[in-house]
């Protein structure tokens, strides 16, 4: 049996829900599981590490690696899987994950597959399941002349059950053998949104050209916030520079597969479809009957927004709030 | 100066695409091909940056069969780069093969002082080419950049993260650049540049003379499949107040989202 390494994010020293489907999923394959934990805060998070499945539990409780840097977390991960000796190596297809992944493939001469959708481990083999031209189709990954294989899931791509409390696991703290860098972290600027991000969110609530100018988008914003959900964009009100371009669903933009996704007046261009389409249920909401959304789409409203968004609002409120 | 921009021909956007019967790639008969967007940022800030330092030179590398792969280093020269280095080698390599390839062209090439790639090709969605490519050169690097400027030892950058964050980042020394949009507006390729470029410089290198061997193939993509069909939408009737309590109650009743 071979050693599964999940690398573990945790934020406000809690394991990220995205990392709790892969310590999961490594448990189901029958295979020893370890969970690394960078940094102070991370070391703080480990404890919860086995009722989520893990059997080991490895700390590099560093200060250097409180903060995100590529150079201190690429040597950080190499050295770690030198100590484990993993043949599978987990992560989020997060911010930082997809920036330091990549990289430690390259230096540990091994293949790594982004964004995948799906996890099949079968004894010693693993393949996954990945969407290419942000989803306009789907390709599985196989690994070759790769000693470890580096997989980096999508959150909210996988099952998470309960917490087992009553499971243990050994930990061990590493140190940490600092690079010479020659990147450093100047600052952080914090983002307007405490929301989750659209990578993450499980509801999105998305508007387009309907919406007819950028002060509208406040009507989204009330709706995601009856939902607990974030505010995407087609990228025609994102080139016309209504909302930032990190609030762009689609080729050019973020793929997405919240749980719930509400359309409202977006037309559904071919590049937005491929962002959206892997999302669980749709409800588009337009004026145009004839609109290429309605296709995609699990539900349809044809009618004026600006009459059923407030509505809709209202009900959401009615509904989950009572 | 050196600065190295490596970019990628990539299927149009609006393109619709058809899997080949063996499920090994899409059929890229009738396909119109582009430069992945991305890189065109990289492009446009590696031609500013020219602009800025005197004695900077921006050499355009891509991949890809001939003679197809050759479109997007004219449409770079004609946005202005001023030479263009094509490997010739087979559709379907992975990234660490590309990047393992990219790295030897511009060690042969004599270094970079400065490299720009897109932060992600549209078509594979692997945002990897960049950072193995640094690895294998063992620059910094960084991804996701949507602010760019000259620092007194290197360059500073604005990385996008999650929740609209953004990350303040210095870089001593040569670096590896991934652009994301926002970084600038990529210019168009005018009809004199366009004429230039004809005459500007094309070197192509054989995929087969720069030493990478098969095993470094590390992940192959099998079993192409389009997404499945979805039944059409159900159009919810009535009135508007009728269609929104309709729908809730499907999303709570019938799809158990809520």
């Amino acid at each position: 049996m071979g050693k599964i390494l999940v690398y573990v994010e945790q934020h406000h020293d809690q394991i990220k829900r995205s990392s709790q489907e892969l310590l999961q999923a490594a448990q189901k394959s029958g295979h020893t599981v370890a969970a690394l934990f960078l940094g102070t805060h991370g070391k703080l998070a480990a404890a919860q590490a086995a009722s989520y499945g893990a059997q080991e539990v490895h700390v590099l409780a560093d200060a250097s690696l409180d903060q995100y840097n590529s150079e201190n977390y690429l040597a950080a991960l190499a050295q770690a899987c030198e100590k484990i000796q993993p043949f599978i190596l987990l992560a989020s297809a997060s911010s930082s994950g997809k920036d330091v992944f990549p990289r430690l493939a390259a230096r540990l001469k091994t293949g790594v597959a982004s964004d995948c959708i799906e996890l099949t481990i079968q004894g010693d083999s693993v393949s996954a399941k990945k969407p290419l031209y942000s989803g306009k189709c789907f390709a599985s990954v196989n690994f070759e002349n790769s000693p470890v294989k580096i997989i980096l899931m999508r959150a909210n791509q996988l099952p998470v059950s309960a917490p087992d409390t009553s499971k243990t696991a050994t930990i061990q703290e590493h140190v940490f053998n600092k690079p010479t860098l020659k990147t450093i972290l100047k600052e952080i600027v914090r983002g307007a949104s405490e929301k989750l991000d659209l990578t993450e969110a499980n509801i999105i609530v998305s508007g387009g050209r309907g919406l007819k100018e950028a002060a509208n988008f406040k009507l989204l914003e009330n709706l995601a916030e009856a939902l607990g959900a974030t505010v995407g964009a087609s990228r025609a009100v994102v080139d016309a520079g209504w909302v930032s371009h990190g609030m762009q669903v689609g080729q050019t933009g973020k793929t997405v597969a919240p749980t719930l996704y509400i359309a409202v007046g977006i037309s559904g261009a071919i590049q937005h479809l491929a962002g959206m389409s892997g999302s669980k249920v749709i409800v588009a909401i337009n004026s145009d009957a004839n609109a290429p959304i309605f296709q995609k789409a699990t539900y349809g409203i044809v009618g004026d927004l600006f009459d059923i968004v407030p509505k809709l609002t209202e009900e959401f409120k009615k509904v989950l709030h009572k | 100066m050196k600065v190295f921009v490596c970019i990628k021909q990539v299927p149009d956007t609006e393109a619709k695409l058809k899997i080949l019967p063996d499920q090994s790639g899409v059929d890229g008969a009738g396909i119109k091909w582009v430069m992945n967007p991305y890189d065109e940022f990289a492009v446009e800030e590696a031609i500013k940056f020219r602009e800025a330092n005197a004695g900077a030179q921006v050499l355009v590398l891509t991949l890809g069969p001939k003679p197809r792969a050759a479109e997007v280093l004219r449409t770079a020269l004609a946005m202005g780069a001023d030479e263009g280095l094509l490997i010739n080698a087979p559709e379907n390599l992975d990234n660490f093969s590309t990047a393992r390839a990219l790295a030897e062209v511009i060690k042969q090439e004599g270094g970079a002082h400065l490299i720009f790639t897109g932060k992600v090709a549209i078509d594979d969605n692997s945002s990897s080419v960049s950072q193995m490519l640094a690895e294998f050169l063992s620059l910094p690097h960084a991804t996701v950049v949507s602010k760019f400027s000259k620092g007194t030892d290197g360059f500073v950058v604005e990385r996008d993260v999650e929740g609209g964050a953004k990350e303040l980042i210095q870089l001593s020394g040569a670096s590896v650049v991934a652009a994301n949009k926002g970084l600038n507006m990529p210019r168009y390729a005018s009809l004199p540049g366009i004429m230039k470029a004809k005459k500007k410089t094309l070197k192509e290198i054989e995929f087969s003379s720069l030493g990478v061997s098969s095993a470094e193939q590390k992940i192959k993509f099998t079993t192409l499949t389009l997404p499945p069909e979805k039944p059409p939408a159900k159009l919810i009737p009535g009135d508007s107040s009728a269609q929104v309590s309709t729908l809730v109650q499907l999303l709570r009743d019938e799809a158990k989202v809520l």
